[in-house]
């Protein structure tokens, strides 16, 4: 078994603008000194439920949406099995979070938008601040932007919907492709996986439907965004992407929430299939504001020489828990999972990657970057299975993680069963300050204390940063200065 | 201690009245240790000072304190840049009002692209403006430094060879055009080539707007860097100070002959017991296998 192994996999070299540098210096503006993203709209709602969940409130919205009865069934089942399901117990501590207290269904407006002239203002002015459709026009291939428990506005580039291409809000992909969804929901994450999981099974609302067919590639981004805007309010949205075989697509979710008082809970689920030689790259910049609960479950299965890659950005939220996981089903197939999380004053950031080498000549690697400040808290957690018989499998896992502060905190769980012989694996792992070398010598070049630290910081999860496209790149920079100015405590 | 005029110095001599950098009786302790046990020096733009001793006799521990290392803490004495309160100022206070520390040992960096940083540096000192001319400027400079443009692209001095180190810290100077500049041995450790392009650079640098401090414990900087003043820093004090014969004599006959005088004048020297410090001569050998001894060039 040899150590320090380094993996990385061509097809997920991102393309390199050569304009990228320039480009990145270009957004260098001043920046705002808080959460930019926390303001929040009238509530003018079509319809908003009661506080707190009941078999009633799970009822009141399959009937709404006008469901199958299987699926009425298997949220009522899902229902069940969140009552009798006990709170994790490893992990952030959840025992604050009160479910009584959330709005399980609020849809903001009657009709889903085709132009963003569709969509009510306030939440369009939402929109429009957030910069979705700017991004829209410069760079995105489609858009899907969900407003508390319901997709408002959607669009697909008309070229992509001609070759075949589906990507819609999940409720219409349920009524529109009602065999496709039958066939795969819940297939990759059943509703009995965890609390969260059945949770959201009962109750789910949005998230995106994407169906790539053979062998066509979505060469520009897909992106979803994801508002919460009330009090207390509860998302959750629930994605299903299926790329068939030698097809490609990238998938870009972002998120924010006003800044309330009140918790918000946030708990989705992601299920990703990869057919045979098909690649997935699933990318999350979530940018919460400090009062969300972020709880969610993403999977995906690889088959026969498929690549997924998770790209997961954590900043912000109250408590996240997050694991992007893959299941290895494929001979050759890949796994890439890069997370960076920071966790500022108040905040927890439990996060990290799993995956399951089920096939011989599988590859895996989970890279973890995670920066605390004030007393926030990181952990992360690893979970590497390799089954016997997936011979000449590589994983290499490496999570490094900064503290800013006398005060904050990270952990690392790694867990490693591995049971063939004829594996190589690596594993690493750091933890740092920073360096008083490092800060020294950049204020000798009279970079301020705060702009050389905000340098160290971004030079430190640089490797996330690079495998986001370069407008993603410019957020995460942004938001980053931002945790560095904001306020402690 | 006022400074012996150099033979070939500059018409003005130095004097600490509204000079560039003053230092008056300078302590400073690295973990309650005194290292530095009372230190004055007086630069002048258009100078260039050698300071010369032997490893562990506090040349480094000067340079960072004058820089700001918030580990090498000044217990007594006075800096003044430009007439303002040095030691009052943070580092980045300190670059940005014109001082500058060639690192002996310059620090890597993962993750932070040269070029950027170069550019925040420039935009610290100069403010917006100097960012225009940044590209134009930055080209000259690598071309001058035989530098090539895919530095920029590196992770700051991450990987970097000795000589790619001494060259980007050279870069970085003759860019933030400082009016004091620091050089700590940033003679050693070079091959021909890199020590050639260096002291290139310098003399490139030099002129009436800006004063040097060229630490070394060689003499062969200073025949391509011509100090106007010399001074010999030995146990944490400038034992002795002259022109540029003087570094002639330390570079003959070691720092032993110095000793001895001391010692006969009753002078009590604080002798480091440095795994690395020769207070005797160099090594002869050392000498007649110095590259940079057969190179007629002189660089001046
Ligand atoms: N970071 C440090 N921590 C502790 N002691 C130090 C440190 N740096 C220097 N010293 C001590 O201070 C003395 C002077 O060192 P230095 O200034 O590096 O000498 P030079 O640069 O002349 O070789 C030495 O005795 C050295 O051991
Ligand atoms: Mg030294």
């Amino acid at each position: 078994m040899a150590t320090d192994i380094e993996v990385t996999s061509k097809e997920l070299a991102i393309h390199v603008d050569p304009n990228r540098e320039r480009l990145l210096r270009e957004a260098e503006k001043e920046l705002p000194l808080e959460y930019s993203a926390g303001w929040s709209d009238p509530e003018t709602y079509f319809f908003k439920s009661g506080r707190g969940v009941s078999r009633e409130t799970v009822e009141m919205i399959s009937r709404m949406k006008n469901e199958p009865a299987w699926m009425l069934d298997r949220r009522i089942k899902s229902y069940d099995h969140f009552l009798s399901r006990k709170m994790p117990s490893w992990g952030a501590d959840l025992s604050e979070i009160n479910f009584d207290e959330m709005y399980y269904y609020i849809k903001p407006a009657r009709e889903q938008g085709k132009t963003w002239d569709d969509v009510p203002q306030d939440i369009k002015n939402t929109f429009d601040k957030l910069g979705i459709p700017e991004a829209e026009r410069k760079f995105l291939a489609g858009v899907s932007a969900q407003y508390e428990s319901e997709v408002v506005y959607h669009s697909l580039r008309e070229d992509l919907e001609k070759l075949g291409v589906i990507f819609t809000d999940m409720d219409s992909g349920l009524r529109e492709y009602p065999e496709m969804v039958k066939r795969y929901f819940g297939t990759v994450i059943p509703y009995k996986d965890n609390k969260f999981a059945a949770l959201n099974t009962a109750v789910w609302s949005g998230g995106s439907f994407v169906y790539v067919p053979k062998g066509v590639h979505v060469a520009i981004p897909l992106q979803a965004y994801f508002r919460i805007n009330a009090k207390n309010a509860g998302q959750f949205e629930r994605t299903l992407i299926i790329a068939d075989e030698g097809s490609y697509v990238h998938y870009i979710e972002g998120c924010t929430a006003p800044i309330w008082s009140e918790d918000s809970l946030h708990s989705a689920v992601v299920e990703l299939i990869a057919m045979k030689d098909a690649t997935i790259r699933y990318t999350t910049v979530q940018n919460w504001s400090n009062n969300v609960y972020n709880i969610v479950t993403k999977r995906a299965v690889a088959h026969e020489n498929a690549t997924v890659a998770w790209i997961d950005g954590n900043l912000g939220s109250k408590i996240t828990m997050k694991y992007p996981a893959v299941y290895l089903l494929g001979r050759g197939s890949k796994a890439e999972i890069v997370t960076a999380a920071f966790a500022n004053q108040g905040q927890v950031q439990d996060a990290g990657g799993q995956v399951w080498h089920c096939a011989p000549e599988t590859t895996s690697t989970i890279t973890s970057k995670s920066v605390s400040k004030g007393n926030g808290r990181t952990s992360f957690r690893g979970w590497l299975k390799i089954y016997k018989g997936c011979v000449d499998s590589v994983s290499a896992m490496r999570c490094d993680a900064m503290l800013l502060d006398k005060e904050c905190r990270s952990d690392t769980y790694p867990t490693i069963e591995v049971d063939e012989e004829k594996v190589a694996l690596g594993h690493e792992a750091t933890v740092s300050k920073i360096g008083e070398e490092e800060l020294f010598y950049l204020m000798s070049r009279g970079l301020s204390e705060r702009e050389a630290i905000t340098q160290i910081v971004n030079g430190f999860i640089e490797p996330f940063t690079k495998t986001l496209p370069m407008e993603y790149a410019i957020e995460l920079n942004r938001l980053i200065q931002m945790q560095m100015d904001g306020a402690v405590g | 201690m006022v400074a012996a005029p150099a033979t070939n110095a500059p018409i003005h001599q130095s004097s600490s009245d509204g000079a560039t950098l003053a230092i008056r009786d300078l302590h400073v302790n690295i973990d309650s240790r005194e290292i530095i046990h009372g230190i004055d020096l007086t630069v002048n733009k258009g100078e260039v000072h050698a300071i010369l001793g032997p490893n562990g006799s506090g040349k480094s521990t000067l340079a960072y304190a004058l820089m700001g290392h918030p580990r090498y803490a000044v217990t007594s004495g006075e800096v003044e840049l430009k007439g303002e309160d040095l030691l009052a100022m943070s580092a980045d206070e300190r670059s940005r009002n014109g001082l500058f520390l060639c690192f002996q040992y310059p620090t890597s960096i993962p993750g932070i692209q040269m070029g950027n940083f170069l550019r925040l540096a420039m935009k610290a000192r100069f403010g917006d403006a100097a960012i225009k001319t940044f590209r134009k400027e930055l080209t000259e400079k690598l071309r001058i430094l035989k530098m090539d443009e895919s530095y920029m692209r590196r992770y700051l001095n991450e990987g970097f060879s000795g000589g790619e180190k001494k060259k980007a810290e050279i870069l970085q100077m003759a860019l933030l055009k400082p009016e004091i500049a620091i050089m700590d041995e940033t003679d050693s450790g070079l091959d021909v080539d890199a020590f050639k392009v260096v002291a290139d650079g310098v003399n490139a640098m030099r002129g009436p707007d800006v004063g040097f401090v060229v630490i070394t414990h060689y003499n062969r900087m200073l025949e391509y860097i011509k100090p106007d003043f010399v001074h010999v820093l030995i146990g944490g004090k400038i034992v002795k100070s002259g022109g540029p014969e003087l570094a002639l004599a330390v570079d003959q006959h070691g720092y032993q002959p110095i000793l001895e005088e001391l010692r006969e004048q009753g002078v009590e020297i604080e002798l480091m017991e440095e795994a690395g410090a020769t207070y005797a001569r160099e090594e002869p050998t050392e000498r007649e296998h110095d590259p940079f001894r057969s190179h007629g060039l002189t660089g001046l």
